[in-house]
């Protein structure tokens, strides 16, 4: 093997075919893509050389920076609610349910495997105020508050969306953070006790430092996730109102 | 053999340079092509294929099987000899994506005989000017239909397209407020003809725990309420108002064209369009309005298939009325310039101008009225060449507006661009739920008017 592994025409031959494809259907056209945003046109009326002017208009158009702060806004927004809330549910299967925290960690792990565009109708009739009131505003309602119209405003709407978006992925860095607690030794923690460490003292000077590696995975994978993130936002509130939730 | 390393290397960026090369050409062959590079032996177009017999090929809108049934229908049964030897080959597109994938085919010279126009009324003179389409002014007449359009319908698509007939008018709607009159007669209410008399009419049903408007305001189903807008401006700015805005002596955010937005946001904060129009769809709207919950509901002429559905339309057909959008007091405009529009036209394409689409054209021409309006219930632009019977009353009762119609006029992004236009009806919510001053959407929209 490695004799057939070093020789250059045989690499050159075993890659070649999946190279020049992904060379055609892939490279190519996105750095013929790349190549069209220096021009200005389309199809029928042909193309013509415009320089820098699609970037510029990209960095000065009002609605590319409003998308692009949402877009921030909201990945530091879920991220953290995604890793911390995460982090305390593992925290809660490793040191209060333990044992028992199975039929939990299945609970909260449930909402991971619904289709995303499920759990926004779900969210979207969960918090609707027309035509119909749904529960949360009957509760509010029910608790002598005024009916909240969620969506009809950017900050309500903002916040929808993340709760929504926590909720689906809580179960999953819980799952995550919990493979990584549970790797703590029984020993360190059982002596830090002995020397006096319990709550806050031993979840900050042990569990934390010790889980630090898996938190640090949990919170690359999160923010992957939630700077990419597309379709639970356009099938909860397209965009609306207005541009106000456009990523 | 022993070979030159340098001899190997020159081989090796000859076969890469090649490569390359082979690669570029064929993205080349995909590109854009010269407009003007073949011949003009069709009306208003650029060549020629007069091949005898072959397809008649039709793009048509995912969304809508109107026109492909029609079409069947004309190529089975009632023009079935004359199209024996140009049989129908149909595709679709979604409509989201459609006007993209017209520019790809004309880029390619490859138009279909027939297809459906862009949502863009822009890129359809585009086309035009481009040499790309057939212009029905002369080539009805080629065929023998130079009568297959009603003028009204004719002038809507000329409005729509700088003046130029490229559009055959598969629907024509007129647009207007639909009425419970149930509802206005328990609360003694007759029909408003001007918007005083609707502020009036709207607070009084208020008062009596009705919604008055039923409107859809989520996402970009806001179009319904820009209509509002735009006809208010019809009215007080007059016909032309939004000509002038669309060739820059006028912007929205002068003073007259605002308050027309301010009259709109001005019936949301009073809440007459509902608790949240931003959280209804087009459905839900049409729903409301059929189930008895609200008194008024601006909608054209197209959703009569909805309003003569008996278990659609619970409050009945016959307790439906029609008014035309009102004066306004001291305005430029009438009541009787009903708005109107010629839902997607279909367009033919130069290039495939030939024996196949002068047949096909001339069977449309004749028939397709007849058929689309006997066996759907479209009102098209077409005139109806033979008596059609039983027709609902709803129906007749559009027929009769637009056979009485001196004029008509468009609607609020009829000229906008793509950009402002969604600006325009995404923002359309916000606005009937009064939250969006109309300084500030005719703002939002005019930035994206340039």
């Amino acid at each position: 093997m490695k004799q057939v592994l070093g020789d250059r025409k045989t690499i050159a031959v075993l890659l070649a075919p999946a190279l020049v494809t992904y060379s055609v259907v892939m490279l190519a056209p996105m750095l013929w893509s790349l190549g069209y945003t220096l021009f200005a046109g389309n199809p029928v009326r042909g193309f013509t050389w415009s320089g820098l002017d699609n970037l510029t208009k990209l960095f000065t158009d009002p609605k590319a920076r409003q998308a692009i702060a949402f877009t921030i806004k909201y990945a530091l927004t879920v991220t953290t609610g995604q890793v911390l809330v995460g982090y305390l549910l593992a925290l809660l299967f490793v040191f209060f349910l333990k044992r028992a925290s199975g039929v939990i960690r299945t609970l909260t792990f449930f909402p991971v495997v619904l289709p995303t565009v499920a759990v926004s109708l779900l969210f979207e009739k969960l918090f609707e105020i027309a035509p119909t009131s749904g529960p949360v505003n009957s509760l509010i309602t029910a608790l002598g508050g005024q009916q909240v119209n969620w969506f009809g405003a950017g900050s309500t709407a903002f916040a929808v969306i993340a709760i929504m978006d926590i909720w689906r992925s809580m179960g999953f860095y819980a799952v995550l953070l919990y493979a990584g607690l549970v790797d703590i030794s029984e020993d360190v923690i059982e002596s830090a006790r002995l020397d006096g460490a319990g709550g806050w003292r031993l979840a900050r000077h042990i569990v934390l430092p010790m889980s630090w590696p898996v938190l640090i995975s949990a919170l690359i994978f999160s923010i992957n996730g939630t700077l990419k993130v597309f379709d639970s936002i356009y099938a909860l509130t397209a965009g609306g109102p207005g541009n106000q939730t456009t990523r | 053999m022993i070979r030159s390393k340098s001899t190997g290397g020159r081989r090796r960026a000859t076969l890469a340079a090649a490569l390359c090369a082979s690669i570029a050409l064929a993205l080349t062959a995909c590109g854009d092509k010269d407009p003007g590079s073949s011949g003009s032996t069709s009306p208003g177009g650029q060549g020629t294929q007069d091949t005898p017999g072959g397809d008649f090929a039709y793009l048509g809108l995912t969304e809508n099987t109107t026109v492909a049934s029609v079409l069947t229908t004309l190529a089975t049964s009632t023009c079935a000899t004359d199209l024996a030897a140009y049989p129908l080959k149909e595709s679709d597109y979604a409509q989201d994506q459609f006007d993209q994938q017209l520019q790809l085919l004309a880029g390619q010279d490859a138009l279909p005989n027939l297809s459906s126009a862009p949502n863009a009324p822009a890129l359809g003179v585009e086309l035009y000017e481009g040499g790309y389409l057939v212009d029905f002014a002369t080539a009805l007449s080629e065929v023998g239909a130079a009568d297959a359009l009603l003028p009204a319908a004719a002038s809507v698509v000329e409005s729509l397209y700088d003046g130029h007939l490229i559009g055959l008018p598969n629907e024509f709607n007129i647009e207007g407020i639909w009425y419970n009159e149930k509802l206005l007669a328990d609360n003694g209410i007759e029909p408003p003809a001007t918007w005083d008399e609707f502020t009036a009419a709207n607070a009084t049903l208020s008062a009596a725990g009705v919604q008055p408007w039923s409107v859809a305001g989520k996402g970009g189903d806001g179009w319904n309420i820009t209509r509002l807008v735009g006809n208010y401006i019809f009215r007080s700015v007059g016909p032309d108002g939004l000509n002038a805005v669309a060739d820059g002596s006028a912007k929205l955010t002068d003073p007259e064209y605002v308050a027309a937005a301010d009259a709109i946001s001005a019936w949301g904060q009073a809440g007459y369009f509902g608790p949240a129009p931003t959280s209804i769809d087009y459905a839900t709207a049409m729903n409301t309005f059929l189930t008895g919950q609200a008194a008024f509901y601006y909608m054209g002429s197209w959703a009569l298939g909805n309003f003569n559905n008996p278990e659609e339309n619970q409050i009945g057909a016959d307790n439906i009325g029609f008014i035309p959008f009102p004066d306004v007091a001291g305005g430029n405009g009438s009541s009787d310039q009903v708005p109107a529009n010629a839902g997607m036209p279909l367009m033919m394409s130069s290039s495939a101008w030939g024996d196949a689409s002068k047949a096909w054209l001339k069977c449309i021409g004749d028939n397709f009225g007849a058929v689309a309006l006997k066996d759907h219930g479209v009102i098209s632009g077409f005139k109806v060449n033979e008596q059609v019977a039983d027709l609902p009353e709803l129906t007749q009762l559009v027929q009769g507006v637009m056979a009485d119609a001196p004029s008509s006029v468009l609607w609020f992004e009829a000229k906008f661009s793509a950009e402002a236009t969604t600006t325009s009806q995404t923002n359309a919510g916000l606005l009937a739920e009064g939250s969006m001053s109309g300084a500030d959407f005719m703002a939002a929209v005019q930035a994206d008017l340039g």
